[in-house]
């Protein structure tokens, strides 16, 4: 198929098509991190930014690491060591890193939008990196990946997740990607931390985690959102974690192939157990070696050819 | 489209039986020897020159698939060409390794191959099969063993047709414009 996609926005705007050709692109570039000289020519000459306005290790790491396997430079800009604390403006700071002809700007920010209003002012390719509680299209594919990997399908699959949704730009972004899919999704977590008619999204919502894990197949959890007030909207997170944290119980209760997948960063022993994070069924470590390839493949398609 | 047949079927055999033979010749015995074929039709010549080896000496040498698509010098040229998997699940390493390819034109994809196998270790020795040198070449890259030499004119295309993917055997010479 032919890529035409200059920006990775969300995967919303993706069709099963094209998620289908970026995951076996991915394919091919995820051997190459397993090999001893761990790099191809393919992005010589390229610039990638990474813009982080929220703090992150994985994401800015598996970005960096894609860039570099693929011989682009990359550059690394926090918020808390750039312009930004002097008060400069999002769009003025990307405006000045694009007079530096940087090819692609991976960008995270705490506001929805953020990368899209990049995206229309200027020529790099933008990707997002997460944007608020809106989206994170890489970990959506690098998700998918996994599945796909340990499940050999991405269709007809059960999925759990759980916790804190109201505030989870992964939950989001894999929602939109799951269902385009129909896959079940199965929304869990307390009342306070499920926005209303998330039913409109295709997914079911069930606030008894035993019942969301039943038979599932894939089970996502997630984070409490401290850093957008995830702890104001429940009770404690003793209470949480009896209620929604992840226990060998329930691995027990789902299907018997169950994988356990999990964005990070964890919290042990708050929403997942230490003999669940690291039994068997744990696949936390796998995302984040498919994420590197995923972004591998994220890179060459934006970057890699012709404009 | 008109169209000028330069190998048929029969002689597609010969000629993969006589460079299966000059293989044999040129490397002895052909121990710590592998077969690398460059994706797409490169790799259903090497798959056809790997099962003459074992008819002829009873060997069966390893085998691999090599996409260069990752090193290509006109990557920035072209609108994302597909890239499919490299599968050698050998070492290269102080190997003879017997690149495949099925026409050899400007040399660049050999060049591509040849650094692609490089990362992968540091073979012995590093030689070039095709079936077809058409000449041009914009590279000092020259074929150990080359089926036929057919140079062929700027409006001209030499297409290799091979029975696992295009349903028949053939080399032909077609008009491109």
């Amino acid at each position: 198929m032919n890529w035409k996609r200059k920006d990775l926005l969300g995967i919303r705007d993706l069709s099963k098509e094209e998620i289908v050709f970026l995951l076996d692109t991915a394919e091919s570039f995820k051997d190459i991190s397993r090999r001893e000289i761990k790099k191809v020519p393919t992005l010589r000459g390229k610039t990638v930014i990474t813009l982080f306005y929220e703090p992150s290790t994985r994401t800015r790491t598996s970005f960096e690491i894609a860039a570099k396997r693929l011989s682009a430079d990359t550059i690394n800009i926090s918020s808390s060591t750039s312009s930004s604390t002097k008060g400069e403006s999002l769009k003025d700071t990307a405006r000045n890193l694009q007079s530096m002809r940087p090819d692609a700007i991976v960008i995270r920010h705490g506001m929805p939008g953020a990368p899209h209003m990049l995206a229309g002012i200027l020529d790099s390719s933008i990707i997002n990196g997460g944007d608020g509680s809106h989206e994170h299209p890489t970990q959506a594919l690098l998700d998918l990946f996994t599945m796909r990997d340990k499940k050999g399908r991405i269709e007809g699959l059960k999925v759990a997740i759980v916790g804190d949704i109201a505030h989870s730009r992964v939950a989001r972004s894999n929602i939109f990607s799951l269902t385009n899919f129909g896959n079940e999704v199965i929304c869990c977590g307390p009342p306070t931390m499920i926005p209303p008619h998330m039913e409109t999204l295709g997914v079911k919502v069930e606030h008894d985690l035993k019942k969301a894990v039943k038979k599932a197949d894939v089970i996502m959890m997630l984070r409490i959102q401290k850093e957008r007030g995830g702890t104001s909207y429940i009770p404690s997170t003793k209470e949480y974690s009896t209620l929604y944290g992840l226990t060998k119980n329930h691995i027990d209760m789902a299907a018997d192939d169950v994988i356990v997948m999990h964005p990070g960063p964890m919290n042990r022993g708050i929403e997942i157990a230490d003999d669940v994070a690291d039994g068997p069924s744990s696949v936390i470590l796998d995302q984040v070696e498919n994420g590197v390839a995923v972004r591998m493949a994220v890179l060459y398609l934006l970057v890699g050819g012709e404009a | 489209m008109k169209k000028r047949v330069v190998l048929d079927k029969k002689a597609i055999q010969r000629t993969i039986t006589r460079i299966t033979y000059e293989i044999l010749e040129k490397n002895a015995g052909c121990t710590e020897m592998c077969l690398i074929g460059i994706r797409t039709r490169g790799v259903y010549l090497a798959n056809r020159i790997q099962d003459k080896v074992k008819d002829v000496e009873g060997i069966g040498l390893p085998f691999g698939v090599l996409d260069i698509t990752m090193y290509r010098d006109d990557i920035s040229k072209l609108r994302w060409p597909e890239v499919k998997k490299t599968d050698i699940s050998f070492d290269v390493n102080n190997m003879t390794v017997v690149l495949v390819d099925d026409v050899l034109h400007t040399g660049r994809t050999t060049r591509a191959a040849i650094d692609a196998i490089m990362d992968l270790g540091r073979p012995r020795k590093i030689q070039l099969a095709v079936l077809v040198d058409r000449g041009d070449r914009e590279l000092p890259i020259h074929p150990d063993y080359a089926g036929i030499e057919c140079p062929v004119n700027d409006d001209e295309e030499i297409l290799v047709r091979m029975i696992e993917i295009d349903g028949k055997d053939e080399v032909v010479i077609v008009k491109t414009r």
